[in-house]
């Protein structure tokens, strides 16, 4: 009984509040725009019995997802979605390998508090990180009196509202996650397999390069997972930071939400980023699970 | 392992300097006299003045404080249980799409998690309000505790459980005596997690609030897209302030419980 209910309240939970929205995403994916409270056709009519399920389920359809694939903007999205986040997980991997390098290769004594310095960002207001950068990258900001300042540029440059502003915000606000899992990776690392390899040859380059590297492949994996499944859906970074060339499906999700009220078509850009995102999902349970099978 | 070459040094350097400039700057402006964010005309503390006059924005920050208290409580409660089933509940029915419901909100992009909630709230009729902010809060938030709390578990000596049981404790006893106390830290670390995330978000926010409730992250996100204002650099540090102080002291803490425990470990061995 005790058992029971100990597997049954948080079971309840999720599906009432995570799987059934799922379900009901899908269902309005499937239905028609109209103008009526709430917006879009068929409902479900219980109350009419097998033959108001009946018609329901005829009346849904694809309509939506062909929408979007005639429709360049979606299109284009998810592939700038895709390009931006692509992109800017190898900046914060190429970013994030030398400080997490550095961090285990520090004396013990440092470790702990450069931990603490890299988990402190993560703690602090996602939003106000993204913030801080307007400040910095706008025509006035701060970025640019400096380099005006030192007589670099005459010009001020155009920073803000481009996509350099989106990738340095990602780069900068998913950085600790990517530096802590190779940070793990790099200090279980035993440090007499460098010097072997050294003794047997290779250059310090080729050590780190055949040893290191290979090595720390595990927190690479799970570092540019955790920057690339936010960074793909990304809402907040793209509408701050970005200008209005900037694409990316999330705020396309939100704009045709809150703008324009369509919801089924909301609806369906939710389903097919979802699908999208299960692709490196998958990809990534498989390398963990070789990983593990590795280990044993 | 612990030699520092030159490249170290620079990339770490680099790398912090990277990290913490942005909100030194932040930080810096807060004080400044001038309305112009950008330009530096002199040390003021009007700015706070100010923002404690706001009364827009400290209804918000009362409403996301009530927000976070609730449903990081309850979703620390109910993903200790899930994590417990998980590691410690064996086959029931429907295990693997239980699992899958716990990880998967944690990779879910937050304008799908929003936009799914908020149309079942209309679905089912419920007003959006400060209730449906924390019952989408925590529904999230519970994925991540039951992670922490289950990594917790994992590690954990069950047959200490299993003495607690021969020695004639009721399994609710043995949970609350044994169990509790060591994956106690765990579980306060999921509750920050949670009170975090849930005082962090925007998105799932703007989607399941109402206009009867307007959290800080969303007062601050409609008055940043205007461009950037004092009164929000002055906000920013109140919050920068709390988190690194709140920060350093887990820190210490968490130094001097281990410190304690090495040393009750070095007294057993010598006693023994």
């Amino acid at each position: 009984m005790r058992r029971f209910f100990l597997i049954a309240v948080p079971y309840v939970w999720l599906l009432a509040l995570f799987l059934i929205p799922f379900v009901i995403v899908l269902k309005i994916s499937l239905s028609d725009v109209a103008l009526s409270i709430p917006p879009y056709s068929p409902t479900l009519d219980l109350s009419a019995g097998w033959q108001g399920i009946k018609d329901f389920f005829a009346a849904l359809d694809f309509e939506n997802f062909i929408w979007l694939t005639g429709d360049d903007l979606y299109w284009k999205a998810y592939l700038s979605s895709l390009k931006i986040a692509v992109m800017s997980t190898a900046l914060t991997l190429l970013i994030g390998y030398p400080i997490a390098y550095g961090m285990a290769r520090a004396p013990e004594e440092w470790r702990a508090t450069l931990m603490m310095l890299v988990i402190l960002p993560f703690w602090t207001s996602f939003l106000i990180r993204v913030y801080a950068w307007m400040g910095i990258l706008s025509n006035e900001g701060f970025l640019n009196q400096l380099l005006m300042w030192t007589g670099i540029i005459s010009e001020p440059l155009t920073i803000l509202n481009t996509n350099t502003a989106v990738y340095i915000g990602i780069v900068y606000t998913y950085l600790p996650f990517m530096i802590l899992p190779i940070y793990a990776a790099l200090e279980r690392m035993d440090g007499s397999l460098i010097e072997a390899a050294e003794d047997l040859g290779c250059s310090r380059a080729q050590a780190f390069w055949l040893v290191t590297i290979p090595l720390s492949r595990p927190g690479i994996a799970a570092g540019s997972f955790l920057v690339f499944i936010p960074a793909l859906g990304e809402f907040v970074i793209p509408s701050l930071l970005g200008g209005s060339g900037t694409l990316m499906i999330g705020k396309v999700l939100w704009e045709e939400f809150f703008s324009n009220r369509d919801w089924p078509v909301a609806s369906a850009v939710a389903v097919v980023l979802l699908l999208i995102l299960v692709i490196p999902i998958v990809l990534f349970q498989r390398n963990q699970q070789k990983q593990a099978e590795a280990d044993q | 392992m612990t030699r520092l070459s030159w490249f170290n040094v620079v990339s770490l350097t680099l790398g912090f300097a990277f990290l913490y400039i942005p909100m030194i700057i932040l930080v810096i402006f807060s004080f400044n006299e001038s309305k112009l964010v950008t330009v530096w005309a002199g040390f003021s503390t009007k700015w706070y003045g100010e923002l404690l006059q706001n009364e827009a924005f400290l209804n918000a920050a009362w409403v996301t404080l009530k927000v976070a208290v609730f449903s990081s409580t309850i979703a620390t409660v109910l993903g200790t249980m899930a994590a417990y089933v998980m590691v410690r509940g064996g086959r029931f029915l429907g295990r693997t799409l239980f699992s899958g419901m716990i990880y998967a909100p944690l990779v879910m992009p937050e304008v799908i998690t929003g936009l799914s909630l908020l149309l079942l709230f209309i679905g089912i009729g419920l007003d959006r309000g400060v209730l449906t902010i924390v019952l989408a809060h925590t529904t999230f938030s519970m994925c991540y505790v039951s992670v922490v709390v289950s990594s917790r578990l994992v590690t954990f000596d069950r047959s200490l459980e299993e003495a607690a049981l021969d020695l004639g404790c009721s399994p609710a006893q043995a949970f609350r005596l044994v169990t509790l106390p060591i994956i106690a830290p765990a579980v306060v670390a999921g509750w920050l997690l949670a009170f975090t995330l849930s005082l962090d978000d925007l998105v799932i926010a703007s989607f399941t609030s109402g206009p009867s409730a307007t959290t800080l992250p969303i007062k601050i996100f409609s008055a940043v897209r205007l461009g950037v204002s004092p009164e929000i650099n002055a906000l920013s540090t109140i919050m920068i302030g709390i988190v690194t102080v709140g920060v350093i002291v887990a820190s210490l803490v968490s130094k001097r419980n281990s410190v304690r425990q090495q040393q009750e470990e070095q007294a057993a061995a010598r006693a023994q």
